[in-house]
Order: structure tokens, then sequence, then C-alpha cells
């Protein structure tokens, strides 16, 4: 299970951080003080892991921003470092070509993104094209209604919920089932 | 107006950017933000930075406390609200507007809203509580992505408590058409599942039906569950195995959609979560094994990309391997796939080729041998962490032979390392290898010396306590002991006469104490001299109270020599009147102590050897005190744990039957409440001393965490030893022949990495042989040379206990652990040859495991005799021509002829059952008196022989008991016994009130011949409570409600039998073959037990297995009978 997952710049400034067990508020500082004192004191060409107390971090540089899991201790660390090359994935398919500015002036999105990815500390949906779909129809959601506001004002709220649905069947069902459907068959209990 | 019109501004750019951008229409964020963000990044100080947020708090505060704010406009605000507190400013008035806005604004707000929330709160944040509605009320809705918020939400942060209110809505959820939602319903009950295990008890069957989903999603979702599942309790899961392999299959051979490829290999997630499951099933099961023999071998076949992902699966694949019942074809693969990981210049893969290493290096030695030089390599590697790695595996190889190079690398790492948790781990190893195999006394007292300094303060407190506890518990020899100690404190002096203010508090209080206990060996040293350099100890600015005080400890052992005495004087006078009490009173004892030199030789006798207090862990000697309160209407002590609890019983409603929620109750307590387990053992009395038990523990649980990554240890070591042995011939010891040179040479030249100077290389050679020295050697050699000494030196004397704490040893450990079981054994020999040197031929005679404190009482019972030899009383009863003896052998013949010849005369109705052994009571020069007791189904019956060798007699015989209702079977208390004959009397016996062993006092007075002036003798008779015993019949459900019932309970951990395959099962065996106790069910690590005490008393026992121990709580309807009843299970399972 996964810990926590922090961002961080190459400055030591925290840009996201996600806690997926809960800790007070004082532990949370010392711990992303420690992170990245611990990562960015790291020489360049050393591996990618780190014991800290009981628990394996996994970072890994993308340009300018520092990634940094921690897992449990017998989890598998090259699995880790999957997991945040799927979640730079999954930004840079969002953003389109993303950089840290992105990360920092939508900080929001890119936690949006990672609550489709990981859910509870575990991962949730490892597919691209999962994950963008459900961001996305939450996006549409959101330009759809703007539009709607400036027609009718007093309707926006049920016209965005019609749409929402609309919207979520044509992504989710649409597409998903279809693809998904036809193969999955195993022995019964 | 103008907030229409705002509205449309802010809409415009998405507006403009929808067709053409796809990119750059997410990037609407908010111009506030943005302004925020810029300004903070133009600020060069941080007190300016402070200065701005708190402005900025200050308006968003003012904005989202006004009513007029839109929820459009709130959601921009918690944005910044959210960013300020990322950057460490605290943005608590935003807290409850989050909340609102979760609960009031439409999906979009809700979004940021629920966003808000799971970041500004933690689980137990009160605010929480206002969220629950909103998240029932979602959960319900009819909207799909409010559904999917709610349960993010649910996973992130819920209240623990509020886990029922929203538990049928979630499980509702299960069934949902869109699997998005199954597959978060299923990770909201993972994430229920892991805070609260006994919510979600009641719906495991769902999960399988999670597991059987269609969508693959859902499926891997489930997985989570289920590995938490296997986790706890393997067996309960073992016939899913087929259809985990049958997923497995399909997965590697790409049969799932391509959505779930990941950089074009098939679900990698899901193949390391199956391959985990696997080996957790697989582990010590030949026949589950088996089973995925076949798609281990098409993983490992299948993964060769040259990918990260790749080499993920790999790893867990190997893993895999090692952990379940070995096959040497896969074997083969792996040590291969291993190999590659090693030589691989990628450094992450380096990494996990040496953990792989550390895994399988104890069951396949010549693992690390072939992979020596690489080893050697990363040994110097500019890596902390690599290095580290490689001090872990070559912990686990260290041997008698290599221990001090090993110990010179860890100690050169200590002084290097500045990371406080790796220094505690690395000493207490380099603690570990020094005890264990420290060649001799020099070195030994010396590596402690550089673990003490090195080590600081920060290291466990066991290090220097277990030291202590070695220096003045000594070893066999008392002249090794002699010189260690005399060693240490020579040692000692010099590093006082140095510079004692670098040396750690720590150090300095095991110096004290050494120096105090010891320093009299060394004959040349005037106890002035110690205390002059202690002196200097007290005036140094760094040492703290506690080591002052110990100094002042030391001193007052010390102070028996006049020039000695008016020096602590003079301490003694400066320290009276310090403000730490503590200190304050050990001044006083010196100053009392230092005066008055006969009380000083009585208190601290010099050079006496320091008997161990007894310390009596189950504070028996209040028993009186605690019966007494009791009666008085006190109510029975609860442990802590007990009451908790009770509490959260009381507070939750338990709506699940009674079955099923027994297993979870415990387990939920042992997560609120991580400390019990390792409390309560320490309890009991028999068991020897706490201290001892901790550092113990403490060991164990060191070298546990090496033991439970290693690869199958169970099972596989047995059948891959032979194998193994064969192949040690085959690669001799580098250390002693030199072709191994050439095989090293060999190994070397494959390594890829360009090595430098020949020189460089011989040096490493070197340092290989001498690393790897003896491990080749290891197994077969070792093994046989249990006795060598080095090995054994510095090994705690072994307590009669201890051989169950070695059994994880001898897992982590074979080449040790086999010498030390031995020496356990002798030791255990020994132990029982001291309690008991009569009745170890005895032993096998007797019926019944508690008959041997029957066997004390006939002893008993002699004591009281007048006229009594026992070798005459016994004459006429035995055989004329038996000749006289004088050791106890011949005299157990005596007795079971005896036994034999009186076997008859039990009474037809008792004859069916069995009886203990009969034994001896009194007998004056024609009356003999045995006795026996005959356990019926439903009743205990005393069975008293009389034997009358002369004339006809007139007798009486009384018995009684404090505890027992004793109901005479014949009528009248007089009877005439015939002359020359053996006349039965029978006594029921009931119990009133539970003891552990039961004393009867008889009173025989008698004529012979009859009418004559009476005579009297007296006897005492002694039976256990487990005669008593008889198992009780009963369901789990039956189980179930009478556990609830029963108000007087008990708890301890007790030692497990040691047998590889199932040892709960077994130990549960041996209860019921020697106390009869009723095996109720075995459901995985648990066990239920049932008893009955005649008659009709039942007491119920619940074990688990927890850390290699069984945890066991008794209950019962009467007050004693779990207290005495886990004595006997305790008895029960100390015996062979």
């Amino acid at each position: 299970m996964m810990r926590f997952l922090l961002l961080f710049s190459r400055q030591g400034k925290l840009r996201l951080q996600k806690w997926f067990t809960p800790i007070t508020e004082r532990e949370k500082k010392k711990i992303i003080r420690d992170m990245t004192t611990l990562v960015l004191a790291r020489q360049p060409r050393s591996c990618n892991f780190l014991q800290w107390k009981d628990l394996k971090i996994i970072y890994k540089r993308y340009a300018s921003l520092y990634f940094c899991l921690a897992v449990e201790n017998q989890e598998n660390e090259l699995l880790a470092l999957e997991v945040i090359h799927r979640y730079v994935e999954l930004l840079d398919k969002y953003f389109g070509n993303v950089c840290e500015l992105d990360i920092i002036f939508n900080f929001e999105k890119a936690y949006f993104i990672l609550d489709e990815f990981l859910m509870g500390g575990e991962i949730q949906e490892t597919s691209k094209q999962m994950v963008n779909r459900s961001i996305e129809a939450s996006d549409m959601l959101q330009e759809v209604r703007c539009t709607g506001t400036n027609a009718h004002p007093d309707l926006n709220h049920t016209r965005s919920i019609v749409i929402s649905h609309v919207v979520f069947i044509c992504l989710f069902a649409g597409v998903g089932i279809l693809k998904r459907l036809g193969f999955w068959c195993f022995t019964k209990q | 107006m103008s907030d229409v019109v705002e509205k449309t501004l802010t809409a415009l750019p998405s507006l403009l950017s929808l067709d053409s951008q796809p990119g750059s229409a997410k990037l609407s964020s908010t111009a506030k933000l943005g302004n925020l963000i810029r300004g903070i990044t133009e600020l060069t100080s941080k007190h300016e930075e402070e200065k701005l947020i708190q402005h900025e708090l200050a308006s968003i505060k003012e904005q989202v406390s006004s009513p007029n704010t839109t929820m459009r406009q709130m959601r921009e605000l918690m944005v910044r609200a959210v960013y300020c507190e990322m950057l460490g400013y605290e943005a608590s008035f935003s807290y409850i507007h989050a909340i609102k806005l979760a609960q009031q604004g439409n999906v979009l707000e809700k979004r940021v809203g629920y966003l808000a929330v799971s970041l500004f709160l933690n689980e137990s944040h009160e605010l929480l509580l206002l969220l629950v509605n909103t998240v029932l009320k979602d959960l319900q809705s009819t909207n799909l992505i409010e559904v999917c918020m709610a349960l993010t939400v649910v996973c992130q942060i819920f209240p623990k408590d509020m886990i029922p209110v929203i538990l049928p809505i979630v499980e509702e959820k299960l069934n949902h058409p869109k699997e998005i939602i199954r597959r978060k319903a299923v990770l909201a009950l993972h994430k229920f599942y892991l805070i609260a295990p006994n919510q979600v008890q009641h719906i495991h069957n769902k999960f399988r039906k999670a597991l059987c989903d269609k969508d693959p999603g859902v499926m891997t979702a489930s997985l989570h569950i289920y590995l938490q599942l296997i986790q706890e309790n393997a067996e309960a899961y073992k016939d899913l195995t087929a259809s985990f392999v049958t997923i497995l299959k399909q997965v590697v051979g790409g049969k799932l959609p391509m959505d779930f490829n990941y950089h074009s290999v098939p679900a990698p997630w899901l193949q390391i979560q199956l391959l985990r499951i696997l080996s957790l099933l697989g582990k010590n099961d030949q026949r589950t094994s088996e089973v995925m023999y076949e798609v281990l071998d098409e993983s490992l076949r299948r993964a060769e990309m040259n990918h990260n992902i790749t080499y993920a699966i790999l790893y867990e694949c190997v893993k895999c391997v090692y952990t379940i019942h070995p096959k040497s074809e896969l074997l083969e693969k792996a040590a291969k796939c291993i190999g590659n990981f090693v030589l691989s210049p990628k450094i992450n893969l380096k990494y996990l080729g040496l953990k792989a290493l550390t895994y399988v290096v104890q069951q396949d030695p010549k693992l690390a041998l072939q992979h020596q030089m690489t080893i050697i390599e990363c040994l110097d590697h500019s890596d902390v962490i690599i290095k580290r790695e490689t001090l872990e595996l070559l912990f686990r190889i260290t041997n008698a032979q290599n221990v001090t190079v090993i110990v010179e690398k860890m100690l050169d790492f200590l002084r290097l390392s500045k990371d406080d948790h790796m220094t505690i781990d690395i000493v207490g190893k380099v603690a570990e290898l020094a005890e264990k195999y420290a060649p001799d006394n020099e070195w030994f007292i010396q590596t402690m010396n550089a673990v003490f300094s090195l080590g600081g303060d920060m290291m466990q407190p066991e290090i220097p306590n277990g030291f202590l506890k070695l220096l003045s518990e000594g070893f066999d020899s008392e002249e090794e002991d002699r010189k260690l100690r005399l060693f240490a404190v020579s040692s000692y002096i010099s590093l006082l006469q140095g510079e004692p203010s670098k040396l750690p508090q720590r150090f300095l209080q095991v110096i004290c104490w050494v120096l105090g206990e010891y320093s009299f060996l060394k004959e040349d040293l005037e106890p002035s001299v110690v205390l002059g350099l202690l002196t200097k100890l007290l005036d140094m600015k760094s040492s703290s109270s506690e080591t002052k005080s110990w100094v002042l400890v030391a001193m007052t052992k010390l102070c028996w020599s006049e020039a000695a005495v008016s020096e602590a004087q003079q301490v003694a006078e400066t320290y009276s009147s310090s403000f730490d009490t503590t200190l304050r009173q050990r001044a006083q004892e010196l100053q009392h102590l230092s005066r008055d030199s006969q009380l000083h030789s009585r208190v601290l006798p010099p050079g006496g050897r320091l008997e161990p207090d007894e310390v009596d862990s189950s504070l028996s000697f209040l028993d009186g005190f605690v019966s007494e309160a009791l009666s008085a209407g006190a109510a029975p002590y609860k442990p802590l744990h007990q009451r908790q609890e009770e509490l959260s019983r009381s507070k939750v409603l338990s709506l699940e039957p009674y079955g099923l929620s027994l297993p979870i109750s415990t387990s939920s307590c042992s997560i609120t409440d991580r400390q019990s387990p390792t409390l309560l053992s320490t309890s009991s009395g028999l068991s020897g001393d706490g201290t001892d038990f901790s550092h113990r523990g403490s060991s164990t649980t060191l070298r546990l965490d090496g033991v439970k990554r290693v690869w199958g240890r169970e099972g596989y070591l047995a059948q891959k030893k032979p194998v193994e042995e064969v192949a040690q011939v085959e690669v001799p010891s580098p250390l002693r022949s030199p072709s191994q040179q050439g095989d090293a040479n060999s190994c070397r030249s494959k390594t890829p990495t360009p090595t430098a100077n020949p020189e460089c290389d011989q040096e490493k050679q070197q340092l290989a042989s001498s690393l790897f020295g003896g491990l080749s050697s290891q197994s077969s050699v070792c093994l046989m040379e249990k006795s060598e000494p080095d090995i054994q030196r510095f090994r705690r004397k072994a307590k009669g206990q201890r051989s169950s704490s070695t059994t994880n040893e001898q897992r982590a450990n074979p080449t040790v652990s086999s010498a030390s079981a031995v020496d356990n054994l002798l030791c255990n020999n020994l132990l029982e040859a001291d309690t008991e040197p009569i009745n170890s031929s005895a032993k096998q005679t007797f019926q019944h495991p508690h008959s041997l404190s029957v066997a004390n009482g006939a002893c008993d019972a002699e004591a009281i005799l007048t006229d009594g030899d026992p070798k005459e009383r016994n004459q006429p009863l035995s055989s004329e021509d038996f000749v006289e003896a004088d050791d106890s052998p011949p005299r157990e013949d005596q007795e079971r002829s005896k036994d034999s010849c009186l076997t008859p005369h039990l009474p037809a109705e008792l004859s069916g059952f069995s009886h203990s052994e009969i034994i001896p009571l009194c007998s004056s020069q024609s009356l003999d008196l045995s006795a026996c007791h005959v356990q019926t189904d439903n009743s205990v019956v005393l069975v008293v022989f009389i034997t009358n060798t002369s004339e006809d007699a007139n007798l009486q015989i009384q018995v009684l008991s404090e505890e027992l209702e004793v109901f005479c079977v014949c009528e009248s208390p007089v009877e005439e016994v015939r002359g020359r004959s053996v006349s039965v009397r029978q006594y029921s016996l009931t119990v009133k009130m539970p003891l552990v062993h039961f004393e009867l006092v008889g009173m025989l007075s008698y004529s012979i011949p009859a009418g004559m002036p009476q005579a009297m003798m007296q006897f005492s008779y002694k039976l256990p409570l487990t005669s008593f015993i008889r198992p009780l019949t009963v369901s789990t459900e039956e189980y179930g409600s009478m556990w609830l019932a029963f108000s007087h309970d008990t708890k301890q951990n007790l030692t497990l039998i040691k047998e590889e395959r199932e040892p709960l099962t077994a130990t549960l065996n041996a209860l019921n073959k020697k106390l009869s106790l009723h095996v109720v069910e075995i459901i995985g690590v648990e066990g239920l037990v049932a008893c009955s005490l005649l008659q009709d008393q039942p007491c119920l026992m619940h074990c688990r297995v927890h850390a290699g121990r069984l945890a066991v709580w008794l209950r019962s309807p009467v007050p004693d009978l779990p207290d005495c009843l886990l004595y006997h299970c305790q008895r029960a399972l100390q015996e062979p």
C-alpha cells in the first residue's frame, strides 16, 4: 500500500501532497522536510530508492520536479517507480506536454487526476484512456455549464445535470463497455 | 447583475478555447490564483512571502464569510485557501466552508469542496461529522459523477465510527451497472476493511462476487482485499488458488483488452498482485504450489522485454518461486534472473538483485558465492543505499569465520552514516553478530565499545541491557567470565583516562556499572583511582543527571577502602543537596553506606556475585489480596484491551452472528491496541523473568525482519539441503583451497563492469576470500561442529523456555541455531534432571501428565511417617526375593510391581476407566495404604487400597479437603479388614473451588488386632485440576453465545509446539491429548477450545497464533478456573 505522494521542486517547494493514511499536521510537516532534504541530497547517478524509517521511498525527477512516493516495505520498488511514471504520463496527456507550471497553476486538476488514478493508497485505474475519460467527463461539464449560465441563469442547474448525464453516459457507457465486454470468464468460486 | 457579467467574463476564455486547443482549455485557472502564485514567485524573502500570504488569507476570510459570495466564487476561494495551506500557512477558517461547498454546490463546486475537505481535514477531525450527511446524499444521487466523488472521498477520509451509516449503500453499489462505480465501491470496502475489519466481515461473499466480476477493473480492485485477507489467513482461501491461476494465465496470455496494457505489457499491476497472492497461498503447501508451477514458468518466460515494468514482474516472480514449495527447474530459472539483476549495469536493478540475494542467501549460499565480486564492488559503491543493502546481505551470511571482516565493514559504514534510523538498525545488527560469533574476549569488548560509541544514545536500550546481562550472568566457565570482565574493566579504565566527554551517555552508564561491579577483579587497581575517574564524569558538563546517578551508584559499590571512603564522602556531600531527587537519593545512599562499612558489606558484599532477583511477574503473591477484595465485592480486574473492547462493543451495535465476530474482535483489538500482545506475554511467572523476555523479544524481532523476507524458509530448507551439500562439495571454500581463487577469477571476469589494475583486483579477491570464508563450508562443516567453542562463547546462558524463541532463529540461520537448539535441549534436560531426578523413568508409566505431582504427594506422605524407611515398608508387598537396592530405578520397579498387584482390586465399575498410578500413601508394619484416582466420564473417584498383611483389623479413614467435596461411597466409617487381604474404599470428589492442585488430607486410625488400642497415621494425596476437566462438545454457535455470557477471564501467551506445518493444530491436539480439551474449531490462525470442570462448569479458550506464540484467552463463569487451567496448559505445552 502506498502511504503518501509528494511533489516538490528542486528548490524544495512543495507542489502537491497526498496522504493515504491519517497523519497529524505536525508529522506531515516533518515528513515533508525530511523527504525534501533526503531526496534533494541524492547524487545524480544513484538509485531511485531510499529507506526511511520503516517505509521505502521511491523518487524520480522529471525536469525540475521531484516525485516522491512512500510505500510499505514489502512493496515492489520498480512497480512503485512505474506508478510515478504513469502519473506523469497521465498529467502529460491531460495538459499536453506537461511542465511544472501546469501543475502549479492547476494543482487542483493534478489532484483530480491523482484521485482517479489512485484511491485509498492502491492503484485504481491504470489505463490512460480511462482516467482521462473520467476527468474530461467532469471538465466537459464545466464548459457546458458555462454556456448554460449565459443563456438561462435560472435553468442552469437542471440543465447541467441533464447534460452531465448525457456526457457521462456517452463517455463511460459507450466506449467503456464495448471495449471491455466479451472476454471475461473464469471459474466461479 | 454584476454577478452575471462576471460569470460571463470568466466563461469567455474557456468558450473561446473550447474547440481550438483542448490542452489550454483546461488551463482556465482563476486569475486570482495565478496572481497569487506569480506574486509569490516574485518575492525574495520568506518574510515577504509570509506577509503576502497573511494578507491573502485575510481577504479570503473576509470573502468566504460574506453572505453574498456565490458558490462559484467560493470554489475559487477554496482553491486559493488550499494553496496557502500547502505553503504551510493555516487556513482553518475555511474548513467549514469547504464542507459547505461540498454540501451545497453543484457537481463542479462539489468536486472542489470534496477535494478541499480531503486536503484540509484528517480522519479524526470533528468537522468531518458534518460531511457524513452530504456523502450519504451523494451516494444515493442519480448523478454518477456525484456518486463517484462521494466514493472517492469515503476512501480518503471518513470517520471510522460513521462507517455503519454508509456501509449498506456502499455495499449496494457493488451491484451497480457501471463498472467504475463497482470498482470504487470495492476499493472503499477495502479501505473499510483496513480501518475497521469487523464492520465488513459479513460481506465476504460479496467480495467473491467482485472477484468474478465481468469487468477486469473491478476484479483487480477486489484483489486488494484478497491480498489483505490472505495475508491474515491463507488457509481459508486455498480454494481460490485455481481461480487466481486462471486469471494470471489469461493476463499473461494477453487476453485482456488493450486498455490494460502498460507499455505493451499486459496489466502489470494485476500480474504482480496475483503473484503476491499466489506466493502467500503456496507457502509451505506443496499441493497448492503445484497448481501454480506452470503459470509461474510462463510468467518467467514471457517477461523478457527490457523495460522496468517487466523487471518488476520478474522480481515478483522470483520472490514467489522462492516462497512456494520449491521446484528445481523454476529455482534454476529464478536464480538466473537474480544473476541478471545483480549483474545489470542499471543501479536500480542492482539494488533489487542485492535484495533478492539477501532473501535467498540462506537457502542458497552458492548464489552469493557466484556473485561475490559484484557484492564486493557494491560494498564500495558511492551510493549509501546500495552499500547498506550489501551489508544487509553480508549480515545474513555471517559466520564464525568471516565475522570480524563483516563487522569491520559494518562499523566503517556506521562511522560515515548520518541517518539515525540506519544507524540504529546497523548498530543492533553488529551487537547481535558480536554476541553470537565473537572469536575472543578482546574483540568482543572492542566491538561493543565501538557499538556503544557509534550507536550513541539513539540505539535500542536492549543492546546495553543485554550486554550488561551477558556480563553479569556469565557463561559456562568461571575463568572465561573473569577474563572477559577483567578485560572490560581495563578497557574502560583506559577509555575514561582518555577523553570521556566524547562518549555518549549510554556508554558512560555501561562503563559505570561495569566498573562498579567488577573493578575489584583487577588487583592492581585501587578503588580510589576508579573513584577519581568517576568523579571526573560527575564534573563533566555533558553528563546527564541519569548518568550522574549511575556514577553515584557505582561509587557506592566501590567505597570499601579507606581512601575511597573519604573521596566518596566528599562527592556525597556535594550531591546530597542536588535539586534532582534521584541524584539526591543516590547521594544519600552513598553517604550512609560509605560511613558504615558493616552495613556496606552486608548490602553490597565486596566481590560477591549478585544473585539474580527472582521476579514473580504473575504477581501471584497478591492472589490472597485479590481474592479477599473479590469476596468483598470488588469488580474483577479487566486488562486494558478487554475494557477497550467492551467499550467499543457497547458503543457500536454488533449485528453479526457471533461465530464470525469472535476472530474479528480480537484482530480489531490488535489494531487499536497494538502493544497488547507483547505486554501480555510477559506475565507468566513460569516462563522466567521479564527482562529476559523483553530482550529476547527484541532480538527475535530483529532477526525476524530478515526472516520474514526470506523466501520459503520452511519446507524448503529441508528439501534443498541435500542438493546444496552436493554443490558445496563441488565448490570448495575460497579460504582454504587455491582452486577457489581461480573460481573467483572466472566470476570476476564474468562481471561486465570494468575493473581497475591487478593489485586492486587482488585486494578485492582477498576481501572476497575473507568475506565469504566459511560460507561454502558453512552448511556442511559448521552444522557438524556445533560444539565449536567460538560459536557458543557469547551465547547467553540458555534458559529453559528459551527454546521456544529459537524456532525463529533456527529458521533464520541454520548453522547457528541448530547449535543453539542443541544447547537448549541439553540445558532443558539438565533443568529437568534437577527438579525431578526420581521421576525421570517413572514418567513413562504415568497415565496422566500431572501424576508427577501426585508422586510428590506420596513423598509428603512418607515424610510424616514415623515408622518409615520406605524400602522396608515396601518389602512385604513385593515378592520376597526382591533385592534391596539403593538407587531409585529399582524402587520404581517396586512400585510398578505394586501397581500391577493392586490394579485387580479396582472396583469393577471403575475398571473400564483410566486411573492414575497407584501410589503408596503410608504404611505401618501390617497396614499399607495406597491410592489412585479414577476419572470416569462425569466424576472423579479416589480409590484407597488398604492392604492388611497381618491379622484382622478395625480401621477408620477420614478424608478431607478444603477445596474438594469428598463423599464416601461406602456406608460406615468403621470397617473391619480381614487379615492378609486388600480392601478398597471409594470417595467421589467434587470441586468446590478450582485450584491448580488439590490436596486431600487423610487420617487413618486403626487397631490390630481388632479391639486393641488405636494407632493413627496421617497421609495426604495430591491430584491436579486436570483430573476434573472433561471435554465439552459444543458447536461454534453455542460457543459464541457462551463466550459472551462468561465474566471471568484471563489472557496469556503460550509457547507453540514447534511443528513445521501447522503449529496451531499440533498445539491444540497436544492440549486435547494431555488435558482432554475439546477442540471446537480451527479457523486459520485461530482456534476455539472448550472444556468443562466437573460438574458442568464450562471453560472456553480462544487461541490465536500471534508472532510465533499462542495467544490464549480463557473465559469461564467460575472464578479462578481460567487461571488454573492456564497453568496446566502452560505445563502441558512445556513438557516435551
